[in-house]
């Protein structure tokens, strides 16, 4: 059975209800970090004691799963639903494929092992 | 100027001076308790506690918050390690250069190792609290005043070399300045017979003007740092300078009212004064802002509190409240003009606006401080028989601005001079600067082998 790793970048404030959403449709495990980009959403200008500071690299969240193909379609359709608001800055979402997985715990390979 | 010796009552600790002042006498010692006054002698504790609070935490928190992250505790360390070196400095020799007898522009060897300097009071000083109180409560002065020159150089100077010229600093700059303006017999003292008496009343050529004008000249002399003002070098925390000022705030009162060095109706003018003049000052730097971004913002609040502070600093003693109001509004507006425009016109890298803050403040402070002196509230002038003359231009005194000029002159010349003189023999002894790859690195792991955030990666 063939694996996808889902990579979306989103606004901060979307990790929650995107978290209930998917651990709603079943999936069971995610990794997400802490990151900073940005897109074609360009940054803000902050200024301190008169002196202009751009900040074109914004916080964002990154969320990492890794699933069974047949799952992928609804988590991404999930995803896009809960953090769409239609304004630039939404963020993106990539997939690609996964060639192997390992659960370290029992060494439980492919699938199985997510 | 001289006058005998005062007493001793020396604590059990302190048996290894006791060789050296048994000379000066102990025959006073009763006499002198009974002009003690307990509740000037008690205010005067707790300001000298207040204004130690300023360095630290205050100073060291609202630097420390302006710098990058890689130099918070270099930063914090500079003020701190004030509290330290030149404590043991005004020990040796700093109070006696600074209050001791001497010529009008230094003073002597005579209270070296603090000698005569015990729990009668000096008289010449401050009548009604022990002549130590007086000593510890001006160390805590002599204290900030360096520490405020740190902000100039942050990010960039070597810990040694900092050490160095902060010994020197003290002893060739600050102990004169201090000696001409408060000393007795100095040229600019106004209470005690200068030759061109000058009005300050806590420090704004003392403490402001040397430290602020000192900063310029490190400023220009290390030149600026590495990537500046190409790389964002924003404050790594607002939050922590946020504290620092306002407990910059709170302290100044042991600063300004102390000032008074008494429990006085002349303390509570100055605290009043000292309030106002800050409070008009948030308003002034924040409207300022406001009007330029269309934003006010919290470093700019804070920033006018403290320029508003330096400002009102000489004048605390001398002014109506309504005068500080004055004061405090126009010192909020200038600094933020010197600190917003000023300095990229010129270009220095007066990193955390050392010069922007204290010099520019200090010298506005000074100047309407001539304008707005006036003998109602205090009659620091006065005939032989005890009526007042007029002491500011506000009383018809014009003459009183020429004096404040001629402070202000003299503080800056001996700031530019020694200052540069200072960082040359440095320079030469040891080097100023870092090294690039340590500065990029960051004074934190460079110059102190630690972390202050490391806690971040560690924490598990």
């Amino acid at each position: 059975m063939s694996m996808t790793k889902i990579e979306a970048i989103i606004q901060p404030s979307k990790l929650e209800p995107v978290k209930e959403a998917l651990l709603e449709i079943g999936v069971e495990g995610m990794t997400i970090i802490e990151v900073r980009g940005h897109g074609r959403q360009k940054g803000h200008t902050e200024i301190y004691r008169g002196r202009e500071y751009t900040v074109d690299l914004l916080p964002k969240i990154k969320l990492e799963l890794v699933l069974a193909d047949e799952m992928v379609d609804r988590a991404v359709q999930t995803i896009v639903s809960v953090t769409r608001t239609g304004r630039i800055g939404d963020g993106k979402i990539f997939l690609s494929r996964i060639d192997g997985a390992i659960r370290i715990r029992n060494d439980e390979r492919g699938a199985t092992a997510l | 100027m001289t006058k005998p010796l005062s007493s001793w009552k020396l604590p059990a600790a302190c048996v290894g001076l006791i060789l050296l002042a048994s000379s000066s006498g102990v025959s006073a010692q009763t006499t002198s308790a009974q002009t003690i006054d307990k509740a000037d002698n008690a205010w005067m504790l707790v300001s000298a506690a207040l204004v130690l609070l300023m360095t630290g935490p205050g100073l060291a928190l609202f630097y420390g918050g302006l710098v990058r992250k890689k130099n918070v505790l270099a930063t914090m360390l500079q003020s701190f390690a004030m509290m330290a070196l030149v404590t043991v400095l005004w020990a040796i020799v700093g109070y006696s250069l600074s209050f001791g007898a001497g010529n009008s522009f230094v003073g002597g060897l005579h209270n070296v190792f603090l000698h005569g300097v015990g729990l009668a009071p000096d008289t010449d000083y401050a009548a009604t609290i022990p002549a130590q109180t007086f000593m510890v409560y001006q160390l805590m002065f002599a204290i900030i005043t360096p520490a405020l020159i740190t902000g100039a150089f942050a990010e960039r100077m070597k810990f040694s070399a900092m050490l160095l010229f902060m010994t020197l600093w003290s002893l060739i700059v600050y102990a004169p300045m201090a000696h001409m303006v408060w000393g007795k017999g100095g040229w600019l003292n106004a209470a005690l017979g200068g030759r061109f008496p000058s009005l300050d009343f806590a420090g704004g050529t003392v403490v402001h003007i040397t430290s602020g004008v000192s900063a310029l000249i490190c400023a220009k002399y290390l030149g600026h740092r590495l990537g500046y003002p190409k790389e964002p070098m924003p404050p790594h925390s607002v939050v922590l300078s946020f504290v620092g000022a306002c407990l910059l705030w709170v302290g100044w009162f042991g600063f300004n009212a102390g000032s008074a060095l008494s429990s006085n109706g002349l303390a509570t003018s100055a605290f009043v004064n000292t309030h106002f003049g800050a409070a008009a000052a948030v308003i002034g730097w924040a409207a300022a802002e406001w009007l330029r971004n269309g934003k006010a913002s919290a470093l700019g609040a804070i920033s006018g509190g403290v320029a508003g502070l330096v400002a009102i600093t000489p004048a605390a003693g001398y002014v109506t409240p309504m005068a500080a109001l004055i004061i405090g509004l126009t010192a909020g507006g200038f600094c933020y003009f010197m600190v917003a425009k000023v300095k990229s016109w010129f270009g220095y890298d007066d990193s955390l606006d050392a010069f922007g803050v204290h010099g520019a403040g200090g010298t506005i402070g000074a100047i309407l401080t001539g304008i707005f002196a006036t003998s109602s509230i205090n009659p620091i002038y006065h005939k032989p028989n005890g009526d007042p003359l007029p002491s500011g231009v506000v009383d018809g005194n014009w003459g009183q601005l020429g004096n404040q000029f001629v402070a202000i002159l003299i503080a800056w010349v001996l700031a530019i001079v020694g200052t540069y003189l200072i960082l040359k023999a440095v320079d030469l002894m040891i080097g100023v600067r870092v090294p690039a790859d340590h500065e990029v690195q960051g004074l934190d792991l460079s110059q102190h082998g630690e972390e202050g955030y490391y806690w971040e990666l560690s924490a598990s």
